[in-house]
């Protein structure tokens, strides 16, 4: 272990570290808002980049028949007025992919809208109507929705993994790719937009107030429906653009979301699913965990990045009042 | 009179027009090993119409019953007990190496012989009452393993490191790679694994470099086997790279770019049939595959894998044909697949598109390493003949 490796390592960690971190503030975000664990933010985030792959090549994605789907469905159980947003959404969407096949510029907006719709869809259909079951219903419905979407995944995009082309190639310094500094940045990004989103404006206000307190923030004239559609929309924005800006690096495929929610879940857990910013923290904690065991004894790594979960839970259940489900 | 004789004509017609031959087949036709089962089970679909169109084998029909089972172990013995169940005479599959195995006991209860398509080495040694039933086709992990070190040595390698799959398959091909290595003197510096599913492979990698060994061999299959390289390449390793013949697929070519440019891989001769010498046993028999399945589905897109299906048929044709000759499967089925398990036994010198094969009591592999392997690198995104064992 020298000091160039310990560099490597940790430029390593920190990039794999703060994905992780945009997971984990989304999982946190949607779980503070309607109590729902997203177990299919991986499959989110994997639909983008290979979508924009699809569009690329001239082709329509399997993931735009899934949206529109399940948008219809949310117009037929919305009904009324409320139907407008899903049909007007949808038709929008299904126009944009016409235009965006092999438009570079236009393909990409049209893989981060489509996610977008699909994760705004998938609570209103899914979990909405189940609004007042317990958390352990809801987790069971995100993991049906997972294995639900992973094999749809599996459908649409084929069993081998993508590469669209980076954004940015080269390498700034030995170690940190363009492609890696933009994944920092959008991090660094997304971290002060969200501050400044729940800090100032009345609609974050609102948010965290829907989080703290679901029926204060009711009787406050806040809709708990609303609220949770904008947490499962800013939760999919962040899983798109974090699937975009990756897949250079790492490759898409269908079946690689899965433990990247995993390991922002990991981390989420470590901030005691409360906490933005120990969230974040303890997402870098387990980038530069996993870079390390995968230096040092890389058979076990991910047995290892697993057990962190045990001194956070067990922190967890010392310093936590019983709360009556 | 005449209802007499209108009997007897009814009779003696049943009499000719006899049951088809039942031959089971299970392929991983979706789930993650899909790409190597799909070109398997077009084979076989290719193959009943041949044999619809020649009229079988033997003057019989044949009829062949296809089974997918999502590449998952539990499917696959479900599927094998319902052709047992069936009346199959053999079944051939199934594409991965754990559902191979899960079948075994099915069919040496049942006492039928089976063909694997899969690759490992423990589907079908050590030849005991189980695997007495038991075939395959493809080469095993360790025939490839010898390619890779024999293909080392000529190239002055002293130290080499290993980089594979934390599974079956990455597992499989570290145990046989590194026995071989250290046998033909090799040094193994380092043995490092990851996940299919890694979005990282930096702190293998290092490790990897820091040891600065002559060459690195890629334990992996299919596009997860490009990360490792990449990162190897970005890092400025200059020292061989080594892939297994699980990348043999245009997708690998495809993700890898220029990042797999100069790659060393060992594969079955007719991932390079038509570069291959005149001399070399199974060129013909590996054109004429490619060119009818081509023929049916598309240029290039013929696969390696589809082509082992291909081989256990070329072997399952004779050994019926000498079957009949001792059984009637229409009255003694369990007579039938006794004689028809020793007649693939005594397989010998069948050319086929990955090799020749003769099976004996304790081979049940029965490819030869000089006519079953090449060594082939990737030129220009295309695979190009590098070496021949023979």
């Amino acid at each position: 272990m020298d000091a160039t490796i310990l560099s490597f390592l940790l430029l390593d960690g920190l990039q794999n570290g703060v994905v992780y971190g945009l997971l984990a503030l989304s999982l946190v975000l949607v779980f503070a808002v309607t109590r729902v664990i997203l177990v299919p933010i991986g499959e989110l985030l994997m639909f983008a980049p290979l979508s924009l792959v699809w569009l690329l090549e001239g082709k329509l994605p399997g993931t735009l028949w899934l949206a529109l789907a399940l948008g219809g469905a949310w117009a037929l159980m919305a009904r009324g007025r409320g139907a407008l947003l899903p049909l007007v959404g949808g038709v929008g969407l299904f126009l944009l992919f016409l235009l965006a096949k092999g438009v570079p510029p236009l393909a990409y907006l049209a893989a981060v809208l489509l996610v977008v719709y699909l994760g705004v869809a998938t609570y209103r259909v899914f979990f909405q109507p189940m609004r007042g079951a317990t958390v352990l219903s809801l987790l069971i419905m995100a993991v049906g929705l997972h294995v639900a979407y992973q094999g749809l995944g599996l459908v649409f995009f084929g069993p081998e993994q993508f590469r669209p082309a980076p954004l940015l190639s080269g390498e700034v310094v030995v170690g940190l790719s363009w492609q890696g500094v933009l994944v920092l940045l959008f991090a660094a990004l997304s971290l002060m937009v969200l501050y400044l989103f729940f800090r100032f404006s009345l609609f974050g206000k609102a948010l965290l107030a829907a989080a703290e307190n679901r029926l204060g923030a009711r009787l406050l004239g806040i809709r708990p429906e609303e609220a949770g559609m904008v947490a499962f929309g800013i939760a999919s924005l962040l899983a798109a653009f974090s699937g975009l800006l990756l897949a250079p690096l790492i490759n898409a495929a269908y079946f690689m979301g899965f433990m990247l929610g995993l390991k922002g879940f990991v981390a989420a857990i470590l901030g005691g699913l409360a906490s933005y910013p120990v969230a974040f923290l303890g997402a870098l904690l387990v980038g530069f965990f996993e870079s390390f065991t995968s230096f040092y004894a890389s058979a076990y790594k991910e047995a290892l990045v697993f057990l962190l979960l045990v001194p956070a839970l067990f922190y967890q259940s010392l310093r936590a009042r019983t709360v009556e489900e | 009179m005449k209802r007499w004789l209108v009997a007897l004509l009814v009779l003696g017609l049943s009499a000719l027009a006899q049951e088809a031959l039942k031959v089971g087949v299970v392929v991983s036709a979706t789930g993650p090993a899909a790409s190597l089962g799909i070109p398997e089970r077009n084979t076989f679909l290719m193959l009943q119409e041949m044999l619809d169109r020649t009229g079988g084998v033997a003057g019989r029909k044949v009829q062949f019953v296809i089974l997918d089972d999502a590449s998952d172990t539990t499917q696959a013995v479900r599927n094998t007990r319902r052709l047992v169940e069936e009346g199959v005479v053999a079944i051939i599959g199934t594409t991965t190496t754990p559902a191979s195995l899960g079948m075994i006991p099915v069919v040496a209860e049942a006492k039928v012989p089976m063909i694997s398509l899969a690759a490992s080495k423990d589907i079908i040694h050590p030849v005991d009452a189980q695997r007495h039933w038991v075939f395959k086709t493809p080469q095993t992990e360790e025939l490839m393993a010898r390619a890779i070190v024999a293909d080392m040595v000529a190239r002055g390698v002293k130290t080499v490191a290993y980089i594979g799959f934390n599974d079956a398959y990455g597992e499989g091909w570290a145990r046989f790679f590194e026995a071989e290595a250290k046998a033909k003197g090799l040094q193994v510096v380092a043995s490092e694994r990851y996940a299919r599913t890694d979005t990282s492979v930096t702190g293998q990698v290092l490790r990897i470099l820091a040891r600065r060994p002559d060459a690195v061999l890629i334990g992996a299959s299919g596009t997860p086997a490009v990360l490792p390289q990449r990162t190897l390449k970005e890092r400025g390793y200059a020292g061989l790279i080594y892939q297994t013949h699980g990348v043999a697929n245009p997708d690998f070519l495809r993700v890898g770019g220029k990042d797999v440019e100069g790659t060393l891989l060992p594969a079955g001769p007719i991932l390079v049939a038509e570069q291959l010498p005149g001399t070399f046993p199974s060129k013909r028999v590996a054109l004429d595959y490619i060119q009818r399945y081509e023929a049916k589905y598309g240029i290039g897109s013929y696969s390696t894998f589809g082509a082992h299906a291909w081989d256990a048929w070329l072997i399952l044709k004779p050994a019926l044909e000498r079957a009949l000759k001792r059984a009637d499967p229409a009255k003694d089925l369990a007579a039938f697949r006794a004689a028809l398990r020793d007649e693939i036994e005594a397989t010998r010198n069948l050319v086929a598109t990955h090799g020749v094969f003769t099976f004996s009591r304790e081979d049940h592999l029965g490819l030869r390493f000089e006519d079953a392997a090449v060594m082939v690198r990737v030129e220009n995104g295309r695979w190009k003949l590098e070496r021949i064992f023979r």
